[in-house]
């Protein structure tokens, strides 16, 4: 297939092609990291995480109506309040969702995933009934549309360029409040050993529940971040939600490292395939690729060694 | 009450229907001669049980209106209650007004063939206008054909299919496909082709049938590439396409995917104005989401589009915006579930019938000239002569008509040489 191009075009197309593994990576690990915050620490299987994606999404749509209307002046910069209030959405949301279904569950974890799973259904109708059952277009700043020449013939998507900088804030700023805040140290205390961490003082019922928000509202942002790559509709969130289980699990439910690893892993060897090879016959190795890792490594890639 | 009290009471009551049955003899020896003129006697138009009153017919409406197709759907119920409001301002269909039983196939098969079972066998609807996905139909094809009922059938679809029971308002394959590649040969000159799709069997089928023309016609298919339906990274088929430069992308994205996909091709600096596309699964429905800006100067290859200049479609589009909203848009589909309606009202008028056996065998050769899209036949195959027309998309999210084929175009659902 590569007959008849010069080596200096080969070279811009594998350039853009590594671009084009970044960006999956990037949205990968955005999709995932909510979730990996609840499933990893909390032992809570959240179906409808999509759901969660999706509210932002519509935030995103409602907020790109509002601005463009009353304020146009302010449209080049909306989608950064969008999606502030995306993520102020979906995670008040998911709070309220803790307090009303979730604690009555955390001793059954699997009925988490049929009460979410019913929570999606629900939600998908309520999504239905507001904005109607077609798809929403939303509109994007012009700044964020087009791609950046780097070269004559390497171009690389900006939309593509802004997930893979939000991926990169939004990571860091959850290491830093899982990891070196005081507060991510109450989570971790509560995750490894929920008793001995009510013992010694920490509110155990109010770390779950900002732990349950926190990991809904940056399923937000990723749904308002990916209005710019994907379609908005009431059921769009069950596009992203096998892949975001996918990476979760491979890289091993309780390690965020895991999910950031897992990510990467998938996602090149994904859009590698996926170059060479057909569309369909990327993902069917990439199905089987994770399924044959798994079954030599149930507990995933990274594995947290907890006191059981 | 004493049983002396009833036998009375049931013999007054007997007494008195003899009494009224004998005075409105008269009456009733006129009233066949009089209905004849305006309406025909239910007994004679309905022989097997139908739902038919003297002054009503019960039809079915199924489609999804919940779950991941409502988004396709919703516009087909839209325009198959439009139509039917309108048959009923005019008086009906021999004489009775039509009565829609709505059923919600909620985007699952097995609950469309359930619904059309309950349809058919506990409603007996005379007809059931309804369906989406070939899925969906091909789930209820052997309920329609053992309990005998009429579907009438409104996407465009791969073809390969002919039922007795079945009227097909969309296009086969063939017609979606053969005149828009001709057209692009013609008008662009393109000489390889790069093939996308949705991995099903509507994009498939339609892109053997599109590979085989263009390769009889001595031309190239550059790649060919499927995708699993709610596919929503199209990077890596992107640089493929930049690296194999075709002439034109041929693209057959559904759903969600399509989305994805244009917003994409665009991010990646592909300018779909000097870049040629034609897609033949964008209709003025996906441009909503995909915007319009995103896919501006594709080209889609449709049997009716929105922006069509005749009357018949500037009455249709003022009817369905004043009863759906002025923000409403109308796809290829929408307007082939508005024939249904109308072409089973001809139909059933033909045959003087409600009939089943008798509206199949009236079908061939019915003419409706008030179509939206134009005057339209049904063939002896059960889909309709039309035409093919292109459209230019708009960042309005409009197409341009910018060409139509002068003749209607025969449709074909068993095509020889392209299986």
């Amino acid at each position: 297939m590569f007959d008849g191009y010069s080596l200096s075009e080969l070279g811009s197309i594998f350039a853009m092609q590594g671009f084009a593994g970044l960006i999956l990576f990037s949205v990968f690990v955005l999709m995932a990291l909510g979730l990996a915050i609840i499933f990893g620490q909390m032992g809570v299987i959240n179906m409808a995480h999509g759901e969660f994606m999706i509210l932002g999404a519509y935030v995103t749509f409602v907020c790109s109506h509002l601005v463009g209307e009353h304020a146009p002046w302010l449209f080049p910069g909306y989608f950064f309040i969008a999606m502030a209030l995306a993520f102020v959405a979906s995670g008040s949301l998911g709070m309220l969702v803790e307090w009303s279904l979730i604690r009555f569950l955390y001793r059954r974890p699997l009925d988490t995933l049929l009460a979410t799973w019913g929570l999606s259904l629900i939600m998908q109708q309520i999504f239905r009934s507001t904005f109607g059952a077609r798809e929403v277009g939303v509109t994007l700043p012009d700044w964020l549309m087009g791609s950046l020449s780097l070269t004559d013939t390497i171009e690389v998507p900006i939309n593509g360029l802004f997930v893979m900088a939000l991926t990169m804030t939004i990571s860091a700023v959850v290491y830093a409040v899982l990891f070196r805040a005081r507060w991510g140290r109450g989570v971790r205390a509560v995750m490894q050993n929920r008793v001995m961490a009510g013992a010694v003082g920490i509110n155990t019922e109010k770390v779950d529940r900002y732990t349950f928000g926190l990991g809904c509202g940056i399923a937000g942002v990723a749904g308002s971040a990916f209005t710019m790559v994907g379609s908005t509709g009431p059921t769009s969130g069950q596009l992203y939600i096998v892949d975001t289980f996918l990476v979760v699990v491979f890289g091993g439910a309780q390690s965020l490292i895991g999910t950031i690893a897992s990510a990467f892993t998938i996602s090149q060897a994904q859009s590698t395939m996926e170059f060479f090879l057909s569309g369909s016959m990327a993902k069917v190795l990439t199905l089987l690729t994770v399924v044959g890792i798994l079954m030599l490594r149930p507990q995933g890639l990274f594995v947290l060694k907890v006191r059981r | 009450m004493s049983s002396d009290d009833i036998r009375k009471d049931s013999h007054d009551a007997l007494r008195r229907k003899l009494l009224l049955g004998m005075a409105a003899l008269p009456a009733a020896a006129m009233m066949p001669r009089l209905a004849f003129a305006q309406a025909p006697a239910t007994a004679a138009i309905n022989t097997t049980g139908l739902a038919v009153t003297d002054s009503t017919v019960k039809v079915g409406i199924l489609h999804s209106v919940t779950g991941t197709m409502s988004i396709s759907e919703t516009g087909s119920v839209e325009a198959e209650k439009l139509a039917i409001q309108q048959i009923n301002e005019m008086g009906g269909v021999l004489g009775r007004k039509i009565e829609f039983i709505q059923e919600d196939g909620a985007s699952d098969w097995p609950t469309f063939a359930e619904k059309s079972r309950k349809l058919l066998v506990n409603d007996k609807v005379a007809a059931v206008f309804g369906c989406w996905t070939s899925a969906s139909r091909k789930a209820v094809l052997p309920v329609f054909e053992q309990y005998n009922g009429m579907l009438y059938y409104p996407t465009f679809y791969e073809g390969l299919e002919q039922s007795k029971n079945v009227i097909y308002t969309g296009q086969e394959a063939t017609q979606q496909i053969l005149a828009g590649l001709d057209w692009v040969f013609k008008e662009k000159g393109a000489k390889s082709f790069y093939l996308i799709g949705s991995d099903y069997i509507w994009p498939r089928t339609s892109n053997k049938i599109a590979r085989k023309h263009i390769e009889k016609n001595g031309f190239k298919v550059a790649g060919e590439e499927y995708f699993p339906l709610g596919h929503t990274q199209f990077n890596s088929v992107i640089n493929k396409i930049k690296l194999t430069k075709p002439d034109v992308i041929y693209a057959i994205v559904v759903g969600g995917s399509n989305v994805a996909f244009y917003k994409q091709l665009k991010a990646a600096g592909i300018d779909l104005k000097k870049q040629t596309l034609m897609t033949i699964s964008v209709t003025e429905d996906e441009m909503l989401g995909i915007g319009g800006e995103n896919i501006a100067g594709a080209y889609a290859c449709m049997k009716y589009f929105q922006s069509l200049d005749n009357p018949n479609n500037k009455a249709f589009v003022e009817a369905f915006k004043k009863m759906w909203g002025a923000d409403s848009v109308i796809g290829d589909v929408t307007q082939a579930a508005y024939l249904g309606p109308w072409l089973w009202k001809l139909t059933v008028e033909k045959a003087g019938s409600f009939d089943i056996d008798k509206v199949a065998a009236a079908s061939p050769g019915i003419e409706f000239k008030g179509a939206p899209e134009g005057y339209v036949r049904i063939h002896e195959n059960h889909h309709l002569w039309s035409k093919t027309r292109i459209g230019l998309a708009k960042a309005d999210g409009q197409f341009d008509v910018i060409h139509e084929t002068a003749e209607l175009m025969e449709p074909d659902p068993f095509p020889k040489g392209y299986q």
